[in-house]
């Protein structure tokens, strides 16, 4: 059986840097190939220049071929390319809110597709887009017909780009990061609807993923790519058996692992009793309070000494929120004990002297240090608050101290942001937070911008600070496989409110609500449980 | 561990941060941008200099074994033997005393803005002295084409004006002043200005929304109107009009910073710092003001130019500095009031068109240099 696709000796490159060096790989008829490699290892890149999607001329292609059905898709003319495009192959893309033009409806938008390539106009359009609607497992599609995409959650997006790249019946799908902005329960469903329309229509698909536990679930074949290269590719159930490459070994590696050390009891760091986050949702012309978000509806939550509290939900449960509110960054009702004081009705000057104690990383290392400030200023800044009387030779021996604990050169400390990796960037957040020497340490998804292997080191570097200085940790992600790996109990949460509670043993092994169950069995195993949570 | 004992040595060279240092260089790239700098600040510096390039009296003078410094000291006429309150060194007397008694050091034009010179031979305003012949330049001198005054430093290069005061002398003392009111009225401007779009786009709310309402309603306010009314009444000062000035000029830069301030106070950075406990003010001025501050810089050569434009305007109505001040306004309305002289308008005209052009031409260059992309190339 000759290849569908066949990429041979694939270079790309942009200005003077060589994105892709190289890459040869096959794909046959009905066979689902995974691409998968950190970021920046040039995976979506490949993907791209199948389709000549990318910035031309910024990008060029200095050798290589693309047959696609024995045809040259690098030498083709753009009117062949555009037969080829959303016909033959189509793509899905990361993000299904901008993927989606926010001012057509689902009708208009896949309709578009069937007008082009099929010549389908109204009521022939219209009958064909609620096939497919249906086909991709979206309910009384007759009614989503004008809806807008704003009007449809991240799931039901992603399905209706599903729907769209389906319009055609392609050969060849190509799936760029389908999954990765999306909650793990939805994740499960959309592979799962990926991998039955892929039997069911008998096409190919390209998978590009940072996540292995995908590959595994979903790949006949793995190509595993890093620095532009291809350095291992077989049958998925080979690579992952016995993978010959180190790099391939080192990425298998990289799942957090470990379990977290039995929790030290000790005394209560923090205690909220009937914790509410209400928004208010205002209309009409007078801005009455008609109703309100419920961002956090009455939650009770204590943590102990020494212990990772690790909370766990989807986006939109309340979980980072309630960090946030713990350490009065937004406001709330409900008590809030931080070490045996009230702090609820403190003012902002008040609660000052406290801040010391009580330290947050953020999510995102890229947008949470300041690009315009050395990393000693950074790091130093808390102590100019804190610390007034250091002088400037000891807050600079403090600095190097929190360096050297989470693993950087004390060198580094006169280098800017924008010149570290998004892992150091990390590891210089924790170190701003660690240099003041706080009791309670909120993590708000402090792995969840990061690459895998990557995010075991992170993982591995919390678990060393919390044994060397008895850290106490409130852990927000929802990522359970980290989670896993840290916490020593778990809080699960939805909708605001509390599902369930427990050491982290016993929601992992024996989970007595549904919506936990559905929530592991999507994260640990990808797996779609019935009553679980709904796109 | 050497690093930590010799910190100096791992310090990066240079007192700009690298975004900064990348900024500059961007800057010095511009070749238009960089030269309109340079021409500009020569001849503010120049300007600012003005009593000691074009003035009525000596720069230094040695009278009896006596230094004096008349260029920045009055002395009383009695002193070389007059009995006026104050010295005319113009005066042939004064003149050839001095010069019988030491020397005197002039600057290259005899004149000050305020100098009516009596000895030009036509009636004002006078054509420049290179249009006509030394005998008819110098035929006003008592001691005609031998008298000490008929040399090239006594001319009107670029004429008189109707009152009989050297065009040159009134252009660099007018280009002074325009510049220091357009500096002083844009630096305080901007002061009162990124201070009120800080506040309101940090606490945003009802601090917002009341400023922004009110700001609104001032904008609306005939400022030029205002500025004759107010004029009329108050007799008009330099401070005096800066402050009328200032009135209205200070919202401009308002929309801007409140922006950016808007914008960048969700950062993850700037929470970062309310959770280490800084203080608002502090956030405000380390966190986000550098965000600002590009928006800012970016602005202010245009508003400068804006300052000089509507200053000469106000000078051209009437309305601006008091009378008898040097101005650039003020010549281009006597160049209006004497078609016949044109030199008087085309003076005041590529005086201020090449002024602006230069302020313009080191604002978009200041424009690029902050634009992050541009640095891509």
């Amino acid at each position: 059986m000759s290849a569908l696709l066949s990429i041979r000796d694939l270079y790309v490159r942009f200005g003077a840097t060589e994105a892709v060096r190289g890459v040869s790989l096959d794909i046959d008829p009905g066979e689902t190939v995974a691409l998968v490699g950190e970021s920046g290892s040039g995976k979506s890149v490949t993907a791209l220049s199948v389709l000549k999607l990318l910035p031309y001329p910024a990008a060029s292609h200095p050798k290589g071929a693309v047959l696609f059905k024995g045809r040259d898709l690098m030498t083709a003319t753009d009117a062949e390319l555009r037969q080829v495009r959303g016909s033959d192959i189509s793509m899905i893309f990361q993000e299904p809110m901008t993927s989606l033009n926010p001012v057509h409806t689902i009708e208009r938008q896949v309709g578009e597709i069937l007008a082009i390539h099929r010549g389908l106009r109204a009521n022939a359009a219209r009958a064909r887009t609620l096939e497919l609607l249906a086909q991709v497992g979206i309910t009384d599609p007759a009614s989503r017909l004008g809806a807008y995409p704003h009007q449809l959650s991240g799931g039901q997006r992603q399905r209706v780009m599903i729907a769209m790249a389906l319009a055609n019946e392609p050969d060849l799908l190509i799936a760029d990061e389908p999954t990765t902005a999306l909650d793990v329960t939805v994740q499960a469903q959309i592979l799962t609807l990926l991998k039955d329309l892929q039997q069911k229509l008998g096409m190919a698909m390209l998978f590009i993923t940072h996540d292995l536990a995908i590959v595994k679930k979903i790949a006949d074949r793995t190509c595993v790519m890093t620095e532009g290269e291809i350095v291992e590719q077989g049958p998925t159930e080979t690579i992952f058996s016995a993978p010959r490459h180190a790099y391939t070994r080192h990425l298998i590696a990289a799942e957090p692992k470990g379990r977290p050390a039995p929790a030290a009891s000790g005394g209560t760091i923090v205690e909220a009793q009937d914790l509410k986050i209400w928004f208010p949702i205002r209309a009409g012309l007078l801005r009455r309070t008609v109703g309100h978000v419920k961002a956090v509806d009455g939650i009770d939550i204590s943590i102990r000494e020494g212990e990772t509290l690790g909370i766990v939900g989807e986006s939109g449960s309340g979980k980072s929120t309630l960090g946030l509110a713990l350490l009065r960054l937004v406001s709330s009702t409900g008590r809030i004990v931080f070490l045996g004081e009230d702090i609820q009705g403190k003012s902002w000057k008040a609660m000052r002297p406290l801040r010391a104690n009580m330290q947050i990383v953020f999510q995102d290392p890229y947008g949470s240090l300041s690009p315009r400030m050395s990393v000693a200023e950074i790091i130093g800044e808390g102590l100019k608050v804190h610390a007034r009387g250091l002088g400037t030779a000891e807050r600079e021996a403090r600095v190097v101290a929190a360096l050297e604990d989470v693993g950087l050169e004390p060198a580094d400390r006169h280098r800017y942001p924008h010149e570290f990796s998004g892992g150091q960037r990390q590891r210089i957040a924790i170190a701003r937070a660690m240099v003041l020497s706080p009791r309670l340490l909120v993590l708000d998804e402090p792995t969840s911008a990061l690459d895998v292997s990557i995010q075991a080191q992170i993982v591995d570097l919390l678990r060393d600070l919390q044994a060397a200085k008895g850290l106490t940790y409130l852990f927000i992600s929802h990522d359970l496989r980290v989670v896993r790996a840290l916490a020593s109990r778990v809080v699960v949460m939805k909708d605001g409110r509390i599902v369930e509670e427990g050491s982290a043993v016993d929601i992992f092994e024996r989970p007595r609500e549904p919506y936990t169950k559905s929530l592991l069995a999507a994260a640990l195993n990808l797996a779609v449980v019935e009553g679980g949570a709904k796109t | 561990m050497n690093e930590v004992l010799n910190p100096a040595e791992t310090r990066p060279t240079g007192w700009l941060s690298p975004i900064n240092r990348r900024r500059l260089d961007n800057f010095r790239r511009n070749r238009r941008g960089r030269w309109s700098f340079w021409i500009f600040l020569v001849l503010f510096v120049v300007t600012l200099g003005a009593e000691f390039i074009a003035n009525d009296r000596p720069i230094i003078a040695m009278y009896k074994g006596e230094l004096l410094v008349p260029a920045l000291v009055n002395y009383p006429e009695a002193k070389f033997g007059g009995f006026l309150a104050l010295t005319d060194y113009r005066n042939p007397l004064n003149y050839e005393e001095i010069e019988a008694n030491g020397w005197m050091v002039w600057p290259p034009i005899r004149f000050s803005y305020s100098t009516v010179d009596t000895a030009v031979p036509v009636p004002f305003p006078s054509p420049p002295s290179w249009m006509m012949s030394w005998q008819e330049n110098c035929a006003g001198l008592p001691g005609g084409l031998q008298d000490p005054f008929c040399i090239n430093a006594n001319m009107h290069w670029l004429g008189t004006d109707a009152s009989g005061r050297d065009v040159l002398a009134r252009l660099i003392y007018g280009f002074r002043i325009s510049i220091l009111f357009g500096l002083t009225l844009t630096i305080i401007s901007s002061l009162v200005g990124v201070a009120a779009g800080a506040v309101q786009g940090y606490f945003g709310g009802w601090t917002d929304l009341i400023f922004q309402r009110f700001i609104e309603i001032w904008t609306s306010i005939p400022s030029l109107y205002v500025l004759l009314i107010i004029s009329s009444v108050i007799a008009p000062s330099f401070w005096v009009l800066l402050g009328i000035l200032l009135l209205f000029s200070w919202v401009s830069l308002v929309g801007i910073v409140r922006a950016e301030f808007l914008r960048a106070r969700n950062f993850e950075y700037v929470n970062a710092a309310r959770a280490l406990g800084v203080s608002n003010a502090t956030v405000m001025v380390r966190h986000l003001l550098p965000n600002a501050m590009v928006a800012t810089l970016t602005f202010m050569p245009f508003i400068l130019s804006g300052s000089v434009a509507t200053l000469t305007s106000l000078d051209f109505l009437g309305f601006g500095l008091p009378v008898g001040s040097p101005s650039l306004g003020e010549l281009l309305a006597q160049g209006k009031n004497n078609l016949q002289a044109p030199w008087l308008g085309i003076t005041g005209f590529a005086t201020i068109s090449v002024m602006l052009t230069l302020l313009v031409f080191i604002g978009e260059a200041v424009r690029d240099a902050f634009d992050p992309r541009k640095t891509l190339r």
